[in-house]
């Protein structure tokens, strides 16, 4: 069971701010799911190896040559937070 | 000119052969200013000059002037792409997806962008920050999801074909809700470089249409290699080619795992009674067992979170989209993303950095990818003794919007068929196989990687043997 | 002698270097050569993680990677592959950076550096890849910052993060350790380090009875010395006063020279590994073989090759390897035939002390000419010829012009004159050797106009001698050779 102080942390770790409600109400809804994930402590899966892709190929490379980039202002296009070519942004801390 | 709506791919290009691109285009068009369904996100206003372009050059190319709906999570350079997500708000990409390069070099026109659950997480367009999508059968209804906007305007004539993405289920669901046609190919058959990245791991681009013939038609044209992606598989497939009606001797497999509790027994006499259709044309079926399906959606559900927390990670509006205030950027960010991502993304962005974190990362995400092996053991058992499975897409036919919404779980069962296959990665198309109460139903036809031959050659005989495709949906007033 | 480390200082490093003599990034195509160019030139979808793009990976990445591992003397991974570390910052435009975690590309290597008492060995924990973060520009200070400017130039580049073991007792060794890792890593031509932002250092610093503390943003080889003994002071003075080190996170204020302890963190980060989906896991250990095939001598077997090779001393073998370059610059003087003694003196003393004198570090050698740059600014910059090398130590070996010329003749060179040969330099300088008869002319006439002076030194008085030589050498305008213009008056003198 995870507890609302679990939420904040949570919260905090994926950068999204949550009020007191809010905090309340996701516990619940993620308790609620997490009670469902639980149901796979059933299988045993110690002598299981765990598959991150289906069709595991290695080496995929591309060579070491220069294609071209993106010309500055259509980097800066999507945002109207920039200054002399740079994206700004509010001070870090 | 006749009415453009529910043409085939053939039939349009003999309207543009005919007439013309522009003006197969602007009747599309003038179906989508009439339409109701919301659909669409944006509608290009560049699709009529694209139209005249190809009118100019002369129609060569496989889809020359042929339009196409596009889900709005899939790249077009000066298209709005925003994954119907308010953190998306006027991001322009200034680069196409593969897929979207392939459809050009083939002449296709782009309609627009189509609406579907924010992020792709979902499976009705409820989520979406436009609203819901809805379901040209029954407009109270969903068209399912998450690619429910593309599954509408094909459903609704707004289009002749689409676009969508399938990470669990989300072209599949949405063609058995809609009464179409929609196939989930084989992970690593079409480059995801451009698409917008929910579960990089298990989401393939789709298409969907009003027949299997032009689902064929758009995979020779989006299928293939492509370096940019590096799970991109080199491997050969002739998808029109495989569309032959003939399934005499095709071993069909029936897993009676997705025959499970809480299915509605309309689907699944409509399943069974298409199954027995192909033993009357010729095709062999048995009953197999998958014991660890019933674990997949767990399985799929955590692996999916997982990657997605990691992958919404760059919304945070400092070079583009949706942007909050605050005092200093961390605080910024936490507003911009509180405020952006809507309530189900958020919850699934909460739950899987939960199951990568200290402490719980085995316990769920290691435990979900050891549980997607013993599922896809059970896919690679089942096909080895059938050519195909065939199981119910859905089991249900389309709910009520708001029906769902509320209990995420309840939702998340919507998905219990469809996402085993994205854990094991193979092919697989939904084709309708009947209707209950007016809703359309859809038979699900899983094959063997990289057969989607087998799997097209299935579906198209069923298909050219029946007509449940053939049913249109009344007209939405 | 056995250094016995009396506060038991250890010291780890974490050094970042940038292959940036690739041509392109990590995994996209966009050019490495961003270091002179407007803010965000250098972009693409892939390294602005705009969504829907994807990496692939350059191949030379690894290759560059194995590289390393070997020279380190490292185990190579049979199996490796890429996670995300997942963290929020500005200059990571996806919200994670791709590196690698439990299985790094390079594991358990060494390197042996010249300790405070002989050879020491500093133990490598591990070498892997990573991608580099964009910058970041204070407006303002970093305390007082009123917001930030994000350039994504350099994001994408890639990065191998090597970790010590914390085998370093002194900041001398730190020094050591770095300058000796540099000097491999431009031998493997995978890094230039005159790059800016080529090479960032932390470091992990503990002293008996604390704990152990995190150094960040030393951002050079050379300051690394200073962060160390501020930070070693620190942390025995807070002991001394009877104070607890607690683990933390300091910056080092390379300005000031100072370590200045971050705002605490109000949570511990997650960093939420796990394996990067949009890449697959590499098995490149069969490519072993094939590098090792085409690898370089490396500094240490040079040096050794020198000495026996050339016959010159171990003093002129290590600084003449100090650098690539300027070991290659000196082989290509010695195979046009100079003589490899000379040529060490000339290269390694003279050439290389009036490098440092100003300020200039190497930056290039094309096999003609030796190209170096000015530490301090970069727009300075100054060239040698390996021909011209080659010609002036052949005028001073054949007596053509003195060492005292030959030193003006290199001042020239570097002082603006480097189109200039060495001859040309000579002639409009005047430095050419005074022919002998010119010398015995002016022997001879400054013994006759300096009475005073022959009769002191006649009468013992040996500094006069001196006075004398002075006399020929400014008759002569400085081109006879002091040495045998003595000879000759004490010939003429005393017979």
């Amino acid at each position: 069971m995870i507890t609302k102080e679990d939420v904040e942390h949570i919260g905090w770790l994926a950068r999204i701010e949550i009020s007191e409600q809010e905090t309340v109400e996701y516990m619940e809804k993620l308790n609620s799911v997490l009670d469902y994930f639980g149901q796979l402590d059933e299988l045993p899966t110690e002598d299981v190896a765990p598959t991150y892709h289906v069709a595991e190929i290695f080496n995929v490379f591309r060579e070491d040559v220069v294609e071209e980039s993106l010309p500055q202002e259509d980097v800066l296009a999507n945002t109207e937070h920039k200054q002399d070519g740079a994206f700004k942004s509010p001070k870090i801390v | 000119m006749s009415e453009a709506k529910w043409m085939s791919v053939a039939q349009v290009r003999e309207q543009i052969r005919n007439n013309s691109a522009e003006e197969v285009t602007a009747r599309y068009l003038e179906t989508i200013g009439k339409s109701k369904l919301n659909g669409y996100v944006t509608v290009s206003e560049k699709a009529v000059e694209q139209a005249k372009e190809i009118d100019s050059k002369g129609h060569d190319g496989p889809l020359a002037g042929v339009p196409i709906a596009i889900k709005d999570n899939i790249s077009v350079t000066g298209l709005p792409n925003t994954c119907s997500s308010k953190i998306l708000e006027g991001y322009v990409p200034p680069f196409n997806a593969h897929v979207i390069e392939k459809l050009q070099a083939a002449g296709a026109v782009i309609l627009g962008k189509t609406n579907m659950d924010e992020f792709a997480m979902g499976s009705s367009t409820e989520t979406s920050c436009y609203g819901p999508s809805l379901n040209p059968w029954d407009p109270e209804r969903v068209p399912g999801g998450s690619s429910g906007g593309s599954a509408a305007v094909v459903a609704g004539g707004e289009a002749p074909f689409a676009l969508g993405s399938d990470t669990g289920g989300s072209v599949r669901c949405p063609a058995a809700f809609c009464g179409i046609v929609g196939l989930k190919p084989t992970y690593g058959s079409v480059s995801r470089y451009g698409v917008v990245a929910y579960a990089n791991s298990l989401e393939q681009v789709g298409p969907l249409a009003n027949n299997v013939s032009d689902i064929a038609v758009l995979m020779d044209v989006i299928g293939g290699y492509d370096r940019r992606d590096s799970t991109s598989i080199d491997r050969k497939i002739a998808y029109q080619e495989a569309l032959k009606d003939d399934i005499k001797g095709l071993k069909i497999g029936v897993p009676k795992e997705f025959f499970g509790e809480g299915i509605d027994p309309a689907v699944e006499k409509a399943v069974w009674d298409s199954i027995h259709r192909c033993e009357d044309l010729g095709a062999s079926w048995e009953e197999v067992s998958m014991p660890n399906i019933p674990y997949a959606l767990a399985s799929y559900y955590i692996i999916a979170m997982s990657e997605a927390s990691s992958n919404l990670a760059r919304f945070d509006g400092t070079r583009y989209g949706y942007r909050d205030k605050g005092e200093n950027w961390h605080s910024m960010i936490s507003k911009t993303r509180a405020e952006g991502f809507g309530v189900e993304a958020k919850r699934r962005i909460f739950l899987g950095t939960y199951a990568l974190s200290a402490g719980y990362h085995d316990k769920y995400y290691l435990k979900a990818l050891k549980v997607r092996t013993l599922v896809k053991q059970d896919f690679d058992r089942a096909l080895s003794k059938a050519d195909v499975l065939m199981a119910p897409t859905m089991p249900n036919p389309a709910f009520k919007i708001g029906e769902k919404i509320e209990d995420p779980l309840t939702l998340y069962l919507s998905d219990v068929n469809t996402c085993p296959i994205n854990l094991a990665g193979v092919p697989s198309l939904s084709v309708p196989c009947g209707f209950t109460d007016g809703l359309p139903i859809g038979l699900q036809v899983i094959g063997k990687p990289f057969d989607e031959a087998t799997v097209l050659r299935a579906a198209y005989a069923f298909e050219q043997n029946t007509d449940h495709h053939t049913r249109r949906p009344p007209e939405v007033a | 002698m056995v250094y016995e480390n009396p506060d038991g200082v250890k010291i780890g490093l974490e050094i970042h270097v940038q292959l940036n003599k690739l041509n392109t990034k990590m995994f996209c195509g966009c050019s490495s050569k961003y270091h002179d160019s407007a803010p965000n030139t250098h972009t693409c979808p892939i390294c602005l993680g705009l969504p829907g793009a994807l990496p692939v990976l350059n191949k030379k990445t690894v290759e560059a990677a194995i590289k390393v591992g070997l020279a380190l003397e490292g185990e190579i991974a049979e199996e490796t592959q890429f996670h995300r570390k997942n963290y929020f910052y500005p200059d990571l435009p996806k919200g994670f950076q791709v590196t690698q975690y439990d299985y790094p590309i390079v594991s358990k290597g060494k390197v042996v550096i010249e300790g405070e008492d002989g050879e020491h060995t500093v133990g490598i924990w591990r070498a892997h890849m990573e991608e580099d973060p964009g910058k970041l520009v204070h407006i303002g200070s970093i305390e007082k910052s009123k917001g930030v400017l994000i350039d994504y130039n350099r994001s994408g580049m890639p990065l191998i993060e090597t970790v010590t073991a914390p085998d370093m007792r002194t900041p001398k060794e730190g020094r050591r350790f770095l300058d000796k890792f540099r000097n491999i890593l431009e031998y493997l031509d995978v890094f230039d380090g005159n790059l800016e932002g080529a090479m960032r250092v932390d470091a992990n610093v503990s002293v008996y009875g604390g704990t152990r503390v995190e150094v960040k943003n030393i951002s050079s080889h050379k300051g690394v010395e200073k962060a160390l003994l501020y930070e070693i002071m620190r942390q025995k003075n807070v002991i001394r006063r009877g104070g607890k080190i607690t683990q933390e996170t300091r910056h080092f204020d390379e300005a000031r020279g100072v370590t200045i302890g971050m705002r605490t963190k109000e949570e511990a980060e997650d960093y939420r590994y796990f394996r990067e989906p949009d890449l697959m896991p590499m098995k490149v250990s069969d490519w072993i073989p094939r590098i090792k095939e085409t690898f370089p001598e490396l500094p240490d077997a040079k040096r050794s090759r020198f000495i026996e090779q050339y016959g010159i001393t171990d003093m002129h073998a290590k600084s003449l390897t100090s650098k690539i370059m300027l070991a290659d610059f000196y082989e290509g003087v010695c195979k046009e035939g100079t003589d490899p003694k000379q040529a060490a003196t000339w290269t390694a003393d003279v050439l290389l002390g009036e490098f440092n004198y100003r300020d200039l570090v190497i930056s290039s050698y094309d096999g003609s000419t030796i190209g170096c740059i000015n530490d301090k600014d970069h727009s300075i910059t100054n060239s040698v010829r390996v021909a011209d090398m080659v010609k002036l130590i052949s005028l001073f070996a054949d007596g053509k012009i003195s060492d005292r010329a030959a030193v003006e003749v290199v001042r020239s060179i570097l002082d603006g004159e480097e189109e200039k040969t060495p001859l040309q330099i000579i002639e409009e300088k005047g430095l050419f050797k005074a022919e002998d008869d010119l010398v015995t002319k002016a022997v001879s006439e400054a013994i006759a106009e300096n009475e005073a002076a022959v009769q002191d030194y006649l009468g013992g008085a040996e500094k006069s001698l001196n006075f004398l030589v002075g006399q020929v050498m400014k008759k002569t305008k400085g081109t006879a050779d002091a040495k045998t213009a003595r000879e000759m008056l004490v010939k003429e003198l005393k017979g």
